[in-house]
C-alpha cells in the first residue's frame, strides 16, 4: 500500500511558492477585513477590562473566600495548554521525523506565541497590585529582598517566560528563509525593505543551511523537554499544595497530555477554515487532518485514563478528604451518581460532567475513520476538547477549593461580567493576532514543504545513482 | 579585467545541483557555494563540508545556564536573604530544579541562535550574489552554484566551461 503523498496533485516548487506567498500579496479579501475588525474590537475588551481591574481592584471579579482562584487561573492554564500543541508539532514531530508536520508547523507555532501572550495576561494581572509584579524578577532592589525560589508560582515565571522566548526564537528562525522568499517577490520598495531586514540577508547558501539545520535541530531538541517541563511546572502550582483534588503526583503528565489534547483541537479549529478559505487542500491534505485527529484520540484517551485513575486512587486511598473532593464535590450529580452514593449533588456537578463528556467521550468518536477524514465533522468534534479543557481547569481549581477541609469555610463562586468579558477579550485577541499573521507572514513553511517533495531528494531518481553516498 | 565576484550557473533540480557539487568538490575548488530554496539532503558531504560547530556553542550555553541558575538561587537564598519558608533548608536541589532546567534551556537557545548567526555572518543585507538578476529565483525554485574569483583554481575562461559541462545553464559573471 503506497504512502499518500504529502503534497497532493504533484505540485511543483514554483506552485508552492506562488500559492503560499499569494496569501500575503494583492488586496486582502473582504472576509479578512470583516473578521479582523470584528475580532480587533472584541480584543479591545482586554485593555478596557485590565484598566478597570488595575484602577478598581480584583474585587470586580467574582473571587471570594474560599475561592481565591477561578477564571483567572483557569484561563491562564487554558491558554498555556493550547500553546503546547504548536511546540509539539514543531519540535517533537521534527525529532520523530514526521514529515507531514511541514505544512502545519508554522501556523501552529504562531498559535503558540499568541496563546502564550493571552495566557501571560492572567498571572500578571491577577495579583491585584500589578505595579508590584516586577518583584517576581530576581533583580537587586532597594528593599534588599529576593523572590522565594521555593515557590511554584515563581517557577512559573521562569517556565512561562522561557517558553515564550524560546518559542518566539524558534518561530522567527524558522521564518527567515521564507521571509527571504517574500522579500524576493516584493515589488514595492517599502515592502522589500521590511521583509529584507527581517530576512537578515538570507540567500539560500548551503554553507548557511548547514549551520541553520544544526541550530534548528538543537532548538527542536530543547523545545521538547521545554514543552514537557513548562506544563509540569504549571501543574506544580496545584500539585505542591495540600488541597485535596490538587495535591496529586499525577498532575504533571496529566496536564501535559491534556495540553497537547486541547492544543491540537485549537490547531484544527484554526486550520480547517483557513485551509478551505485559502485553498490549501493540496498542502494540508486529508492525511494531515487524519493524523492530527489520531493524536487527539491518543491524548484524549490518556486524559480519560488519568481521570479514571484519579477516581480510583481517591477511592482506594481511603483518604476521606480525597474521596470527598472527587465523589462529593465533583461526581455527585442529581440523577445517577448522587442518588447512588446517597449524597447531596455537588454544586459544580454540571461542570464536571461537561468535562467528562467533552474530554473522555467525544474524542473517542475519532476511532471512526469517516469522522477523522471528513473535515467538517472533525471541526465539529474538536470543539468538544476546546470546551472540555476549559472546564477541566475550572473543575480542578474551583471544585477543590470551594469546599475543602473546614465546612465553615465553604463557599460558591459565580463569575461576574468582568470575569467573562476579559476571557472573551482574550479569545478575540487570539483570533485577531492569528488573522494578522495570515495576512503578513507566510502561513505555511515553504522551504520545509519543498524539502519533503520527492524530487527534492537528490537520490530520488533511484537506481541511476552511480555516485553512491 | 574588471573585478568580478565569481561565475554562477543555474541548475534544474536538486539532483543536478548535487551531482555538480560533487564534481566541483572533486576538482579541488575551495571558495565556492551552492544556493537552494531549501536544504538539500547530502549536500554538505557533496561539498566536502564538515559538520557544523553550532552544537558546541549550544553546549556552552547549556552549561552557562545551569551554572547561572545555581549561582542565582544559592546566592539569593542561602547567602544574601535567608527567607524562612516552613523551616525548609535555605538551599536544596529539588526546589531549584525548575529554575535550573528552564535557564539551561533558555541560554542554550540564545547561544545556539547567536552562534548560528555569527558563523553565517548574518545579518548581511548585501552580497555580490544579489547583483545577479537570475538569482532572485533562489528562494523560489532556483538552484545555483557559484565559484568565487578568489579561489586559486578560478579561471575566467575555464571555470565557465567547467560549469557548463556539469549541466549548468545561464553561466554568467557576477559583478562585485
Amino acid at each position: 500500500m503506497a504512502r499518500k503523498p504529502l503534497v497532493a496533485n504533484s505540485r511543483s516548487l514554483g506552485w508552492i511558492t506562488d500559492h503560499i506567498a499569494g496569501m500575503l500579496e494583492g488586496r486582502p479579501a473582504l472576509w479578512w477585513w470583516v473578521a479582523t475588525i470584528l475580532t480587533g474590537l472584541i480584543a479591545t475588551l482586554v485593555p478596557c477590562e485590565l484598566t478597570y481591574l488595575v484602577s478598581t481592584g480584583v474585587g470586580i471579579w467574582g473571587l471570594n473566600h474560599p475561592v481565591g482562584w477561578a477564571w483567572d487561573i483557569t484561563n491562564f492554564v487554558f491558554w498555556i495548554g493550547i500553546g503546547h500543541a504548536g511546540t509539539l508539532i514543531s519540535a517533537i514531530l521534527f525529532l520523530t521525523r514526521q514529515k507531514w508536520r511541514t505544512s502545519i508547523n508554522r501556523a501552529a507555532e504562531a498559535m503558540t506565541i499568541f496563546a502564550v501572550i493571552c495566557a501571560g495576561i492572567f498571572p500578571a494581572f491577577h495579583v491585584g497590585r500589578f505595579w508590584m509584579v516586577w518583584f517576581l524578577a530576581p533583580v537587586p532592589n532597594s528593599y534588599a529582598i529576593w523572590p522565594n525560589f521555593k515557590s511554584p508560582l515563581l517557577w512559573d515565571v521562569f517556565a512561562v517566560s522561557t517558553y515564550f522566548t524560546v518559542s518566539l526564537i524558534f518561530w522567527y528562525i524558522g521564518l527567515v528563509p521564507d521571509l527571504a522568499t517574500i522579500r524576493d517577490r516584493a515589488t514595492g520598495k517599502f515592502r522589500k525593505m521590511i521583509y529584507g531586514i527581517f530576512a537578515l540577508g538570507w540567500r539560500g547558501s548551503n554553507r548557511h543551511w548547514r549551520h541553520y539545520e544544526k541550530a534548528y535541530l538543537i532548538l527542536a531538541g530543547i523545545s521538547t523537554p521545554l514543552v514537557l517541563s513548562v506544563h509540569s511546572v504549571v501543574s506544580f502550582d496545584f500539585a505542591t499544595s495540600i488541597v485535596p483534588g490538587w495535591h496529586t503526583t499525577i498532575f504533571p503528565p496529566y496536564f501535559v497530555a491534556g495540553a497537547i489534547f486541547g492544543g491540537f483541537a485549537m490547531v484544527l479549529t484554526l486550520m480547517i477554515p483557513a485551509r478551505a478559505i485559502f485553498k490549501l487542500e493540496d498542502l494540508i491534505t486529508i492525511k494531515h487532518i487524519d493524523n492530527m485527529a489520531k493524536i487527539i484520540l491518543m491524548t484524549g484517551s490518556i486524559v480519560g485514563y488519568a481521570y479514571l485513575m484519579e477516581l480510583f486512587i481517591a477511592w482506594y486511598s481511603a483518604n476521606p478528604n480525597e474521596g470527598w473532593a472527587f465523589f462529593h464535590n465533583r461526581i455527585a450529580d442529581p440523577f445517577i451518581f448522587g442518588p447512588l452514593m446517597k449524597c447531596e449533588p455537588a454544586p459544580y456537578w454540571w461542570a464536571y460532567w461537561s468535562m467528562m463528556f467533552c474530554n473522555v467521550i467525544a474524542p473517542q468518536l475519532f476511532w471512526f475513520k469517516y469522522l477523522r477524514t471528513h473535515v467538517w465533522w472533525v471541526l465539529l468534534i474538536v470543539q468538544a476538547p476546546n470546551i472540555g479543557m476549559w472546564f477541566e481547569r475550572f473543575v480542578i481549581i474551583v471544585t477543590s477549593i470551594h469546599r475543602d477541609y473546614l465546612p465553615s469555610s465553604w463557599g460558591y463562586f459565580t463569575p461576574t461580567r468582568n470575569d467573562v468579558l476579559l476571557f472573551v477579550g482574550t479569545i478575540g485577541l487570539f483570533v485577531f493576532l492569528f488573522l494578522l499573521f495570515l495576512r503578513f507572514l507566510p502561513a505555511i513553511t515553504m522551504f520545509e514543504v519543498k524539502a519533503v517533495l520527492p524530487e527534492s531528494d537528490p537520490h530520488y531518481v533511484g537506481g541511476d545513482d552511480k555516485e553512491g553516498h | 579585467m574588471s573585478k568580478i565576484h565569481g561565475i554562477g550557473a543555474q541548475f534544474d533540480s536538486a539532483r543536478d545541483l548535487y551531482l555538480a557539487a560533487q564534481k566541483v568538490r572533486d576538482a579541488g575548488f575551495k571558495r565556492w557555494d551552492v544556493y537552494s530554496p531549501f536544504p538539500i539532503h547530502g549536500m554538505d558531504a557533496a561539498m566536502g563540508l564538515k559538520g557544523s560547530r553550532v552544537s558546541f556553542f549550544s553546549l556552552c550555553g547549556g552549561i552557562t545556564g545551569a551554572l547561572s541558575a545555581f549561582v542565582l538561587v544559592y546566592y539569593t537564598s542561602a547567602i544574601n536573604y535567608h527567607l524562612v519558608v516552613q523551616g525548609k533548608p535555605y538551599f536544596a536541589f529539588e526546589p531549584t530544579f525548575p529554575v535550573f532546567f528552564e535557564l539551561t534551556i533558555l541560554l542554550t537557545a540564545f547561544f545556539t541562535v547567536g552562534s548560528m548567526l555569527a558563523m553565517n555572518l548574518l545579518p548581511r543585507l548585501n552580497h555580490p550574489v544579489f547583483n545577479w538578476e537570475k538569482f532572485s529565483r533562489v528562494t523560489d525554485d532556483g538552484f545555483f552554484l557559484v565559484i568565487e574569483s578568489s579561489d586559486p583554481l578560478f579561471s575566467e575562461k575555464e571555470t565557465p566551461a567547467l560549469l557548463g559541462s556539469l549541466g549548468g545553464r545561464n553561466v554568467e559573471k557576477i559583478g562585485d
